[in-house]
């Protein structure tokens, strides 16, 4: 039954990464309704075998199982050469290698040409009697990839005693859901498709031309090497052509059947995507989401179809293995601060309060600023309006289909909508996405699209967006559309309703049925997703539950002595939203929320005058620019921001000047600045006479861990790489770990990056590099991907710029390294006084100053470089880019041409 | 052959006889000058009478008859000698570096000297492109740019495969070696700069490694005592401090007391100069027309243009050995030597 053929296992290693060991055939009987009984086809695949029993002889670690691996069209096994070259590595030392079978496909590969039309059913059917043939048993993961998925999950559906877990990439299975995309649409019209497909290889082409960064020549002529002619891609028309884009289509029972089986798999999955598949986009991973809700999901910003080329999808794929399918190992001691904290819902403090008719937010006119006792009308509601609305809006809400769960972006500037909108969605267990401005508009969408939003609230410019963009998401209008353009815009947008209709349906609805009520979000269901700023590459989706929001705000009570009743003036976003949770009456004031550095003096203290605020939470942005508008401020601003007790500076650090010209502002006010990441807010706090105390060291002083919170360091190997054994000795330079019920419960549908930053388990890996003094005062020296290995030893930028930056003739200054991790050169990149005009070499003067001032913190310098103006973020133009610097000083101090970074 | 009692070596190690060839130039002077002054007994080999502070062998070292003399009762060969130009005939470079290379480990391997340290240099590994802290990479006589940079690759093939067990050999590679009376770089720079000949390349943004001459000289000595590590390798040896060769260029000037120069011209022109009057002057030359250098080369064009430094770490493992004249005391040595000698 058995019978290897010769014919083209003698070619030895014909493609880059395959080895010719791999290579097998083998005659099998088909049992699929397309053959006649008593038909064999001949199938070629690559199989592991011999390395894994090489392994098991050398190791004696028995195998953990096996990969059936399923490519898609056209491609072939050829895709799934880094599983079966990784399937025996170290990275399997400690689980067993596993057995790695990727098949070609009949008609497909270099297996049999059948000459018949192989529709997904024979196709299942085929699967299986090559596995029976082969006689494979248990435990299998499937792994598939395009229309191999839906095949793969199909032997999956009918082999679940074997089966131990699914992977998936970029594929779909959702028959009612597809409306193909235009180039699946073009390759299906008749007048196209056999001439794409078939009688040319431009299907092929523009398959592999998906590849980013694209492939060698030798890769590529590899995925072409079995479809040269016309006669050997039969099977790739055919493929096309069974695709079953509607219910009157012959494979559509099968799909069906597939797609509602795999709800009932049972078996631990990954999905790895690459989101800028044309075809295969993000709405089928949200599909699959939902019918594998146990996934845990991986997107590859940049990455599209070819995800397998484009990123190492082997070590992931090994890892997840041995996490999920072959059993954690020892469990470590977790630390103190992580375990259970009691737990009182974000909505708490609002419900206690819903009688109260005092205020509980105020909303500042717009030109509001410039007078303190203001004509115009501030927007404003008392607590129990607000406790009114929220329930109001969650069940107009819910009738729309805001349901726990289901995520719902808010576009919409800080303010009572917002804050509405915020516990409403609470109320419903509905997931909140905040993705701000300061990402930058492609930033933005780049964070929409990836967390997929089942719903999407925002103001006019952002449903303009959404329908430029084509962010998904259910469209709400924050406001009415009022007027004879009304319909129009509701049209040209795409509007299901709008927030004040939703509120009156709610409370019709909620009037009608009084005795309804809210089912509590369990505490660790998902409560919403904030971003990374995003200037250490793509912004970052960041999950927090109830509990760890709630944990956030208890954090900032107990830290700050924030009571229920005080007045805070909401001037950063994150913090400000929790004012109704921490029982704290908030004002927005009058301001571009999204440009921070439209807060001036006077807007600030008419904000604060209106509720009597003794707290001011401010991003550094802002700060800045409140400082420098100070002259405009009349003697009633001057009182109101004698009242204010606390300032709270958040987002990025700033200078001791700075901070001291604030304290003048606000005399009576402790002035705080608060360390911490979009993953744990906040995670030490340091006081401006803290500041003064600590004086000037090795980066910057940040202060001791919050209430709750728990930091540790782990010191950095020769190579910058950290150790991961936390500890909290003094002196020693390394990444910053954060323990704390408030840290971030996973990152969203980033598993590998989870992983990571999870490595030690119970602390967060901040990818912030710095020490602890003497006095167990946290210094931050830089980022961890920013350090620098000299073959003096590793340094950390922040110290060299702050020296550099004591220098008069330098505004700001960056450090970074040029050549090879171990034996890197240092470089000074400044902005000088005067501002330069072209970027190029520092003149000898200046050279020799930067130099000697960054000796002083230990630093050897190779070049000093002047630039007009340093790559930053958008959010707090603040944080620069010192990677984009790198890359930018290595061209430069090696001939290249200039240009900007 | 001995001429005087040995002075007294440093403590645990016993006094050496070596043979070190071009002593005229700054390093084999400062080699010899540093061996010496450790109690090893030094001979030269001269092509000229000179009058050395140490024993000296005068004849030319393509001649087999003064190789075995020069060799005879040696503990050691430092091999320097060779013709260092920009221009010039291959014939010179093939008959100076390389036969004369062949000649002298066939001498030394038939008279038995043990150990042999072939001064060599990096531009044996620089194919024009830039180097960023890499690693000694191998000797390439085909892909190596200028006939200097490629006889000493063909010259160091042959040193490093006669290396055995037997006959210990190992190659020094300082780069771009300069201090006090340097005539190769320093001399250069200077008079260029003084007759306002000297441009920047790209601004001078190129990042350079260089040696000063006291850390070459040091290491070349230190590869004798450490042959049991060093031999059958090539080792890159520089001051481990990178800078843009913009700001070591007018380090030299400021040393030296002219002025940096002013203008850049881009890369890429003075390359393709640099080729052009690389060839004109060779032809000119043949006709006796001009007997300088010209004005700019393609080789020094690639070397000004392009970044060359280097990953020290091995070498300072293997030598045990670290710089120990920083740049800016070096500047300052040359700033020093010039006061004097002006």
């Amino acid at each position: 039954m058995v019978a290897e053929a010769a014919s083209v296992l003698e070619i030895p290693d014909p493609w880059p990464g395959v080895k010719a060991s791999w290579r097998r055939t083998l005659s099998v009987p088909s049992t699929s309704a397309v053959d006649s009984p008593g038909t064999r086809h001949e199938w070629h695949f690559l199989d592991n075998a011999a390395d894994v029993a090489a392994t098991v002889a050398a190791t004696g670690v028995q195998p953990a199982g096996t990969l059936l691996c399923v490519h898609g069209n056209p491609t072939w096994s050829y895709l799934w050469r880094t599983l079966l070259s990784g399937a025996t590595t170290g990275a399997t030392a400690t689980t067993g290698p596993w057995r790695v079978i990727a098949v070609d496909q009949l008609d497909m590969g270099f297996s049999e040409r059948t000459g018949t039309f192989r529709r997904l059913e024979d196709r299942i059917t085929d699967l299986g009697d090559l596995t029976n043939a082969l006689g494979l048993t248990g435990p299998v993961v499937t792994v598939g990839h395009d229309w191999g998925g839906i095949i793969s999950l199909g032997w999956a559906t009918r082999h679940r005693d074997e089966l131990a877990g699914v992977v998936l990439t970029n594929t779909a299975v959702h028959p009612a859901g597809f409306s193909l995309p235009p180039a699946l649409k073009l390759a299906l019209h008749p007048a196209v498709h056999g001439w794409g497909t078939t009688t040319t290889s431009a299907f092929l082409r523009v398959t592999h031309g998906l590849a980013q960064p694209p492939l060698t020549p030798d890769v590529r002529a590899a995925f072409m090497a079995p479809y040269r002619s016309v006669s050997r891609r039969a099977g790739v028309g055919n493929f096309v052509a069974d695709i079953p884009a509607t219910s009157s289509h012959p494979s559509w029972s099968a799909l069906d059947e597939v797609s509602s089986g795999i709800q009932t798999l049972g078996v631990p999955a990954l999905m790895m995507w690459g989101p800028k598949d044309p075809i295969f986009s993000d709405r089928y991973l949200r599909d699959l989401i939902h019918r594998l809700p146990q996934a845990d999901v991986h997107r590859f910003e940049g990455a599209s179809h070819l995800v397998q080329e484009d990123r190492d999808i082997a070590t992931p794929t090994f890892d997840w293995l041995a996490k999920n399918l072959v059993g954690r190992g020892h469990v470590p001691a977790i630390p103190e601060a992580t375990r259970e904290a009691a737990y009182s819902p974000m909505l708490a403090e609002l419900d206690a309060r819903c009688e109260d008719t005092s205020v509980a937010i105020v909303d500042m006119a717009p030109g509001s600023a410039s007078k303190v006792s203001n004509t115009l009308v501030n927007r404003s509601a008392s607590w129990a309006e607000l406790a009114r609305d929220v329930d109001d809006l969650a069940a107009g809400l819910a009738d729309l289909g805001v349901t726990a769960g289901k995520r719902v972006s808010l576009l919409v500037p800080p303010g009572i909508t917002l804050t509405t909108l915020i516990y409403a969605c609470l109320r419903l267990g509905a997931v909140i996405l905040v993705a701000d401005a300061g990402l930058g508009t492609q930033g933005m969408s780049r964070a929409i699209k990836g967390a997929g939003p089942d719903f999407l609230v925002g103001i006019e410019r952002a449903l303009a967006g959404a329908r430029l963009y084509n962010w998904p998401g259910i469209r709400i209008s924050s406001v009415d559309f009022p007027g004879v353009t009304g319909s129009s815009k509701r049209a040209l947008f795409n509007v299901a309703a709008t927030v004040p209709e939703i509120m009156a349906k709610g409370s019709v609805l909620r009037r009608s049925n009084p005795a309804s009520a809210f089912t509590p979000a369990a505490p660790d269901d998902d409560a919403a997703v904030l971003f990374t700023s995003g200037s250490t590459g793509p912004a970052k989706g960041v999950v927090y539950t109830h509990r760890r929001l709630a944990a956030m705000r208890d954090t900032l009570k107990a830290t700050y002595a924030l009571k229920a009743g005080t007045g805070l003036v909401a001037g950063f976003a994150p913090f400000a939203l929790l004012g109704p949770a921490l029982g704290a009456t908030s004002v927005t004031p009058d301001m571009d929320v999204t440009s921070p550095r439209t807060l001036t003096a006077a807007a600030l203290a008419a904000a604060a005058a209106a509720i009597d605020a003794t707290v001011v939470f401010a991003s550094p942005a802002a700060m800045v620019n409140v400082v420098a508008s100070e002259a405009h401020l009349t003697p009633e601003h001057r009182t109101a921001l004698a009242r204010v007790e606390l300032v709270l500076s958040a987002g990025a650090p700033l200078s001791e000047p700075l901070l001291a010209e604030v304290a003048q502002l606000a005399p009576n006010a402790a002035i705080h600045t608060p360390y911490g990441m979009t993953e744990a807010l906040p995670v030490t706090d340091i006081s401006l006479d803290g500041i003064r105390e600590a004086g000037v060291g090795n980066g910057v002083c940040v202060g001791k861990a919050v209430s709750g919170a728990v930091v540790a360091i782990t010191a950095l190997n020769p190579d910058g790489t950290p150790t991961l054994e936390p500890s909290t000795a003094p002196g020693i330079t390394g990444e910053i770990l954060v323990a704390a019920p408030h840290v971030k419960a996973r990152y969203d549908r980033l598993w590998i990056t989870q992983e990571h930053s999870a490595a030690i388990p119970g602390w967060h890996r901040s990818g912030d590099v710095g020490h602890f003094d003497d006095a167990g005062r946290l210094w931050v020296e830089g980022r961890l991907a920013h350090v620098i290995t000299t073959p003096a030893g590793v340094r950390t930028p922040v110290a060299g710029e702050q020296a550099a930056e004591r220098l008069p003739e330098v505004s700001r200054a960056a450090v970074v390294g040029v050549g090879p991790v171990g034996t890197a050169a240092a470089v000074v990149i400044v902005e000088t006084v005067p501002q330069t005009k072209r970027a190029g070499l520092a003149d000898t003067a200046l050279a020799a100053a930067v130099r000697s001032a960054a000796r002083t913190v230990d630093l050897e310098v190779a070049a000093v470089l002047c630039i007009p103006e340093m790559p930053t973020d958008i959010r707090h133009n603040s944080k620069i880019d010192r990677a984009k610097l790198a890359v930018w000083a290595s061209r430069l101090l090696s001939g290249g041409r200039a240009g900007k970074p | 052959m001995e001429s005087s009692t040995p002075a007294p070596a440093n403590p645990g190690t016993s006094p050496l006889r070596v043979l070190v060839t071009g002593t005229s130039g700054m390093l084999g002077r400062a080699v010899a000058q540093r061996l010496q002054d450790a109690g090893h007994h030094v001979r030269s080999l001269q092509r000229r009478a000179v009058h050395d502070p140490w024993e000296s062998v005068q004849g030319s070292v393509t001649d087999a008859g003064v190789l075995t003399r020069a060799v005879d009762g040696m503990d050691a060969v430092i091999h320097l000698a060779a013709k260092v130009s920009f221009t010039g005939p291959w014939s010179e470079f093939q008959s100076t570096n390389i036969e004369g290379t062949r000649e002298l480990l066939a001498a030394a391997r038939q008279e038995g000297v043990p150990d042999f340290v072939f001064v060599s240099s990096p531009s044996v590994a620089h194919f024009g492109s830039s180097i960023v802290g890499a690693p000694a990479g191998a000797a390439d006589p085909e892909r190596a740019r200028g006939f200097y940079a490629q006889s000493k690759a063909a010259a160091e093939q042959l040193a490093l495969a006669a290396d055995s067990p037997n006959f210990r050999v190992a190659a020094i590679r300082p780069h771009v070696v300069w201090g006090p009376g340097d005539t190769q770089l320093v001399e250069r720079v200077v008079e260029r700069a003084r007759a306002g000949r000297l441009p920047l390349l790209d601004g001078g943004r190129a990042l350079i490694d260089t040696t000063y001459v006291d850390n070459a000289a040091e290491a070349i000595a230190r590869g004798l005592t450490r042959m049991d590590h060093a031999h059958g390798q090539a080792l890159v040896v520089t001051n481990g401090e990178p800078r843009p060769v913009g700001e070591l260029i007018a380090g030299i000037c400021a040393a030296a007391g002219v002025p940096a120069p002013a203008f850049s011209v881009p890369g890429w022109l003075a390359r393709g100069a640099g080729s052009v009057l690389e060839k004109a002057w060779l032809a000119a030359g043949n006709r006796g027309w001009v007997n300088d250098e010209p004005p700019m080369t393609r080789f020094l064009a690639e070397q000004l243009s392009t970044a060359h430094w280097f990953d020290q770490r091995h070498t300072h493992d293997v030598l045990d050995w670290k710089p120990s004249v920083s740049l800016d005391d070096g500047l300052a040595k040359l700033s020093d030597h010039y006061s004097q000698h002006l």
